[in-house]
């Protein structure tokens, strides 16, 4: 079994803590993975990507190829349309729907909505809004991880739940069931 | 024992696990993540390994050699136009020699993800006549840190380890070995005393080594062939033997390259079989050059030269399956309401300030330049601000300023960073002070390496000390808070200062905004602990 994941959003939303817990949980289960990660310049605001591979037999390129990714997991709206060139004939995407808007030219909403429509297979949600009701305002993060864990597969709720207690310990116990309750309403909701 | 690292990490621990004596790097993407894992490692620190940031490329390469000297292993850490600073020192320690295995990590950026130019830094070892690393993954960076140490030590020459932003960049698990201790040979007994007639001896003796190099690459063991039915040679260098592996699996009739010189017989034999070649390699058609040479020109020899693959721009899985005959799915376009997201300064940031405060005093003259450097301040060539007339490499604001006014231009005002400054532009605003030339340098101070994630920076604290040494007139080294509430004082002083027809120093200082956030949160976590 394998799953190939895009994970996207704007820099400094919290991309690259949902590519730990997912890899935490991963290696714990024994599968192999390559993560590809973006560092530097384009953190700063800009739109960011991870390249996420999960694979019970060896995985080659760290990069995943146009046309095969399983599935999107993206912060933000129009982040998510950015990649679709990469989306698998049976890929699915699960996205905030809440506009970061940090440029002159974003999208009109009404625009976005049509766009995001025509594709077969999206999850989206409030993420911000769930992460606020569940008492957590910056584990939007977690809310989306709690609904990409609806369509991983090779990796189960729990698995993922564990890798959120070993990745938040060293924080305390207040941040790693503030971070739980935010997975949980995302996979709920 | 596994562990999920980055390339990056993995070469961090393999270089501690071989035996390591210090690491000398100056922060640069995609290669800075290497030495912030050796300040980090609790065994790095047991072993008192130093880890401290250099000031540019060439004292952390000079450091290094200077380690060798006594004995020790030594690792040099860059991104690859780091090499071109500390080109001068590199290449001669090829005709020193070392004495303590020395590695010289160069981190390459092809497309640019970071980077000014997508120079291939195998060029470099070529150049300097050493052999070269490659390797395809995270678990060959762990490994290979042992192996080019011991070759390094073996040849008694540098060894440089080649790797691209996708394998710095990148997390896979990695089988880790026990450490060996701290490497100690004793100090040497030579004298590395380069005058023409010992350095033409040492030169002598590069060039006699060249063939044990290439014996070593050729019997590598990251270097293998596999064979498969088919009348295509690849040829796969470094990190290109995955996406090879990822679109033909089992397939492949592949020679791996991951240890330079290129291994000469196993090519040929690799021809012979074959009715053509096709050279696959992350950056610059570096080996495609050398092999095209090797074969002849009648060979039907593919690559990046030959136009099977892009002649620039990073590998990917797509380009290399296209140029290996496979067909392309069928993809969704992307939707044309996406709009580009480019990098921005952050809001609350000083140098947000200091180019408010820039434009709006050069807009009152008919013409004015202000060239950059390199940093997270380079971004205030976008809009809103489009303030820069240039930004080319560490140090160039003051040069380039410096040049436009010694040629009558005026108003010329150099922006560089505070890292940026002492990295490599201490030497230049001497050279305006001796010339007097008409130039404002605005010193753009956030205490902190920003751009690479906030490293020390090493004229903290020094800078009015280091313009008044240099010769700056006190009175013409000027220090500001870059706030908004300041506006009125800072565009006081630029107007002062631009009105002075000398060299003239303007620091804005305050605190990167994301190092002062994390020293919050860290902070808060400590509290919350207690």
């Amino acid at each position: 079994m394998k799953k190939d994941i895009i994970l996207c959003g704007v820099g400094g939303q919290g991309i690259l803590s949902i590519a730990t817990i997912i890899g935490e949980a991963a290696t714990k289960a024994g599968l192999h993975l390559k993560q590809a990660e973006v560092h530097g310049m384009s953190q700063r605001g800009g739109d960011v990507q991870s390249h996420l591979r999960l694979s019970s037999a060896p995985i080659y390129s760290d990069l995943v190829a146009l046309g095969c990714v399983d599935l999107i997991i993206s912060m933000e709206p129009m982040e998510c349309l950015r990649y679709l060139p990469y989306l698998a004939e049976t890929g699915k995407i699960v996205t905030g729907n809440k506009p970061f808007i940090n440029i002159p030219n974003y999208p009109e909403q009404a625009a976005l909505d049509a766009e995001l429509a025509a594709l077969p297979a999206v999850d989206l949600l409030d993420i911000e809004a769930v992460a606020k009701d569940a008492g957590n305002a910056r584990g939007a993060n977690m809310v989306l991880l709690g609904m990409a864990a609806r369509h991983l597969e090779i990796l189960s709720p729990e698995q993922l739940c564990d890798a959120i207690r070993t990745i938040f310990a060293r924080k305390g116990e207040a941040v790693v069931e503030a971070n739980i309750k935010a997975f949980q309403a995302g996979y709920s909701n | 024992m596994k562990r999920l690292l980055l390339g990056d990490e993995a070469i961090a621990l393999g270089a501690i696990h071989a035996g390591l004596g210090g690491v000398y790097a100056y922060p640069g993407t995609p290669s800075t993540e290497i030495t912030e894992f050796i300040q980090n490692d609790p065994l790095a620190t047991e072993r008192g390994i130093h880890s401290r940031w250099c000031t540019n490329e060439k004292t952390a390469m000079e450091a290094a050699l200077g380690m060798s000297y006594v004995g020790r292993r030594a690792l040099v850490c860059m991104k690859h136009v780091g090499m071109n600073v500390a080109a001068d020192a590199f290449v001669n320690s090829a005709i020193t020699g070392v004495h303590g295995g020395l590695v010289v990590v160069a981190a390459d950026d092809p497309s640019m993800h970071s980077s000014q130019n997508e120079q291939d830094s195998r060029f470099y070892a070529g150049f300097a006549m050493v052999p070269t690393f490659e390797p395809s993954n995270q678990q060959e960076a762990y490994d290979m840190m042992k192996s080019a140490f011991e070759l390094s030590e073996q040849l008694r020459e540098p060894v440089v380890l080649r790797i691209v932003t996708r394998l710095a960049h990148s997390r896979a698990a990695v089988e880790v070995k026990d450490a060996l201790d701290v490497c100690n040979l004793g100090i040497c007994q030579e004298r590395w005393v380069l005058l023409p007639g010992i350095a033409r001896a040492r030169y002598a003796a590069l060039i006699e080594k060249q063939d044990e190099m290439l014996a070593a690459a050729e019997a590598s063991v990251y270097n293998k062939r596999e064979t498969a039915a088919g009348k295509l040679g690849i040829i796969a260098c470094g990190i290109a033997y995955n996406y090879v592996k990822e679109a033909l699996g089992e397939n492949a009739n592949v020679l791996k390259v991951s240890q330079y010189p290129l291994p000469e017989a196993s090519i040929k034999q690799l021809a012979k079989e074959c009715d053509s070649v096709i050279v696959v390699e992350d950056g610059q058609p570096y080996a495609e050059q050398q092999v095209k040479a090797l074969l002849g020109a009648d060979y039907d020899l593919q690559g990046r030269l030959a136009g099977q693959l892009p002649r620039t721009g990073e590998l990917t899985p797509d380009n290399v399956a296209k140029a290996l005959g496979l067909p392309a799915k069928a993809t969704l376009p992307v939707s044309s309401i996406v709009a580009p997201r480019p990098p921005q300064l952050c809001q609350g940031c000083g140098h947000r300030d200091v180019y408010a405060a820039l434009n709006e005093v050069l807009a009152t003259y008919p013409d004015y330049r202000v060239f950059g450097d390199i940093g997270c301040y380079t971004l205030g060539a976008l809009p809103p601000f489009k303030a820069l007339a240039s930004c080319v490499d560490m140090g160039a604001s003051i040069t380039m300023a410096k040049g436009a006014a010694d040629a009558g231009f005026y108003p010329s005002v150099a922006i560089i960073g505070d890292s940026t400054f002492t990295h490599s532009g201490m030497t230049g605003l001497l050279d305006a002070v001796n010339d007097n030339s008409n130039i404002t340098v605005v010193i753009s101070d956030n205490l902190t390496t920003g751009m690479t994630g906030g490293q020390d920076s090493a004229g903290t604290s020094k800078f009015e000390a280091i313009c008044v040494a240099l010769g700056v007139a006190p009175e013409h080294v000027r220090v500001v808070v870059p706030l908004p509430k300041n506006m009125e004082e800072i565009t006081r002083v630029i107007k002062e200062e631009l009105d002075y027809p000398g060299v003239s120093v303007i620091i804005p200082r305050r605190e990167c905004i994301q190092t002062l956030a994390r020293k919050a949160r860290a902070n808060a976590a400590k509290a919350a602990k207690a």
